[in-house]
């Protein structure tokens, strides 16, 4: 593995990102969204707030805030610039490594900061879909199954995680019976354990 | 590239311009192995002992009292390994140190744990100093040892290692400091201090990197860390860094000559940039000690409210300007600074921590830039903040 600080090398569209974000959710602008997205804490390091504005089932505008280290800024900062004009679905299903490749790549350790953006994106559909009564498809269309033995996704242990029912990964196995059958899941989903308890300020 | 200016002297420092001077002139004409007995290790050996008596001079104590290292890193070591021999030999017995030690101790700490060794770590109060109080409900006549850094890194706290050494020997410990921050900042005295060992680094005190000095007593316990030749008496295998001691003598001669003078510049860059700071930007909160007599003069610990650390670093460093931060996201990990939490800063603030810390190479104008930089790059990120 390389060393840490090797690693430390931001590219320049990460750098421009962080220096000259884009689509900030200035406080003194009149703009009202027609949903809200929000995930991570102040405690946790990190912090990020989407607003969407949706027009013909189309991501019209958006706008956000991150409180966070650069990639964390710059990986908002690209994610709102992608998915302008792209349809819910499109916007649904951006994924981290969009987010990363766009900005050219992110240090490894990095590589979470990139994971909010699109967390916060979708919780800010979500909240459109649900304040419009309508349908949520997406979600289910985009839940990985980490425990095939027995079928548990990421959406189930983030739900588990954001609802206070699994504090713990002994929690989350009682309530799910992950790792009990073959075992080989076991180190993916401690980590994504970590990474939802950390993403939802637990 | 535009101005460069480095506060970061906590971390490491510039060699000073007579070291470097001093030891390019050596190093191609001294090059014999110190251990040798012909001329060329003669030479060598000459600049070690010279090297030694300027430490020696510095820390108050005999010159054989002193052992190179390769840095404090290895020196702590070594003194915790002793520590835990002796409990091992004894069949029981504990250490005693801090929570906010540098993490060379830390870590030791932590592995001797594994291996069975009991070891308890005092509190601190929220200005990072040790609660004496609390110190003294550890002790007992079990403890080996106990070690107190005399300076911290992070916050600059400066702890009462007199006392505590004082306290150590009542209850029949031995005593151990971490003095690596203190050197050529403040008077740090063997002698005075009443100390059985002491562990310091070069390279904070404008020396080069890759030297350190293990002060330890005559007549207490001592094991080497390093086993192999007989350089130190014994005490630290492995071919003498000759060029690097020399430097490190250099630096510390230099470090006493100049440590009154240099401290109050320190204090007075240190206080500028913090009135200007306070002045100019609104909630923060300043960590560590406010009294002179308690802080590391040229160190400046704050918390900006609702920004992150790595953030303001590096937009900091695109201005120039190098500090560091106490942020998770800059460690790589998800916890930030444990000094910080330690002190009972709250996890949000920790997370938006910023060390300022100058040096001998530092000058006012350096801090009139500074407050011209930062009022505007923390009001940046506040404005795109979540909070």
């Amino acid at each position: 593995m390389d060393s840490f600080m090797a690693q430390w090398v931001y590219t320049d569209t990460v750098k421009d990102h962080f220096m000259n974000p884009r689509n900030i959710w200035n406080k003194d602008e009149d703009w009202t969204p027609d949903a809200v997205g929000e995930v991570g804490s102040l405690a946790c390091g990190d912090q990020m707030r989407v607003g969407i504005k949706v027009k013909d089932d189309h991501v019209s505008d958006i706008r956000w805030l991150t409180y966070g280290c650069a990639s964390a800024i710059a990986s908002t900062s690209m994610m709102s610039e992608l998915v302008k004009g792209m349809s819910l679905k499109e916007a649904y299903n951006i994924t981290p490594d969009m987010i990363t490749e766009a900005l050219g790549g992110l240090p490894e350790h990095k590589f979470h900061c990139s994971v909010l953006g699109d967390k916060a994106l979708r919780a800010a559909i979500d909240d459109y879909l649900e304040k419009n009564g309508m349908d949520n498809p997406y979600k289910k269309s985009v839940a990985k199954i980490l425990c095939e033995c027995k079928g548990v996704t990421d959406q189930m242990i983030e739900h588990l995680v954001a609802t206070d029912q699994a504090k713990t990964l002994e929690d989350l196995e009682r309530l799910t019976g992950f790792g009990t059958g073959c075992g080989k899941c076991r180190a993916r989903i401690a980590h994504e354990f970590e990474e939802m308890r950390h993403i939802h300020g637990k | 590239m535009g101005r460069l200016i480095y506060l970061d002297n906590n971390a490491t420092t510039q060699m000073a311009p007579e070291v470097l001077d001093a030891i390019t002139k050596a190093e191609p004409v001294v090059y014999g192995n110190a251990s040798s007995m012909h001329t060329f290790g003669r030479e060598a050996s000459k600049l070690v002992e010279d090297s030694r008596n300027n430490i020696a001079a510095l820390l108050d104590c005999d010159p054989a009292e002193l052992i190179f290292t390769s840095g404090a890193s290895e020196a702590n070591n070594t003194v915790f390994m002793i520590a835990a021999s002796i409990i091992r030999k004894r069949g029981g017995g504990r250490i005693v140190t801090t929570t906010i030690e540098h993490p060379c101790i830390m870590e030791s700490v932590k592995y001797l744990r594994t291996q069975g060794i009991a070891i308890d770590q005092a509190p601190v109060d929220r200005d990072g100093r040790v609660n004496l109080a609390k110190l003294e409900a550890l002790m007992g006549p079990d403890v080996v040892m106990v070690s107190v850094m005399t300076g911290n890194n992070e916050t600059g706290s400066v702890q009462p290692v007199k006392t505590i050494s004082a306290m150590a020997h009542k209850y029949g410990a031995l005593m151990h400091t971490d003095a690596t921050q203190a050197i050529g900042k403040l008077e740090v005295s063997c002698r005075d201090w009443d100390l059985d060992y002491l562990s310091c680094s070069g390279h904070k005190f404008y020396g080069p990197k890759g030297v350190g000095v293990l002060y330890a007593r005559k007549g207490v316990p001592y094991e080497p860390f390093v086993h192999g030749g007989e350089q130190e008496h014994g005490r630290r295998a492995g071919t003498y860094n000759t060029i690097g001691i020399y430097g490190t003598g250099i630096a510390a001669k230099l470090a006493k000559e100049n440590i009154a003078e240099e401290s109050a510049r320190l204090w007075e860059m240190r206080e500028k940039l913090r009135n200007g700071i306070l002045n100019s930007i609104p909630d923060v909160t300043v960590n560590g000690c406010a009294e002179r007599e308690n802080c590391l003069p040229g160190t400046l610990d704050v918390s900006f409210a609702n920004v992150e650390g790595e953030s303001i670093l590096l937009m900091l460093d695109m201005h120039g300007i190098a500090v560091s931060t106490g942020s998770a996201c800059a460690t790589g990990s998800l916890e930030p600074s444990y000094v910080l939490l330690a002190c009972g800063l709250d996890v949000e603030l920790a997370h938006g921590s910023i060390r300022f810390s100058f040096g001998r190479f530092n000058t006012m104008e350096d801090v009139d830039y500074v407050l011209e930089v930062l009022p505007p790059v923390i009001s940046r990120l506040r404005a795109i903040s979540t909070r």
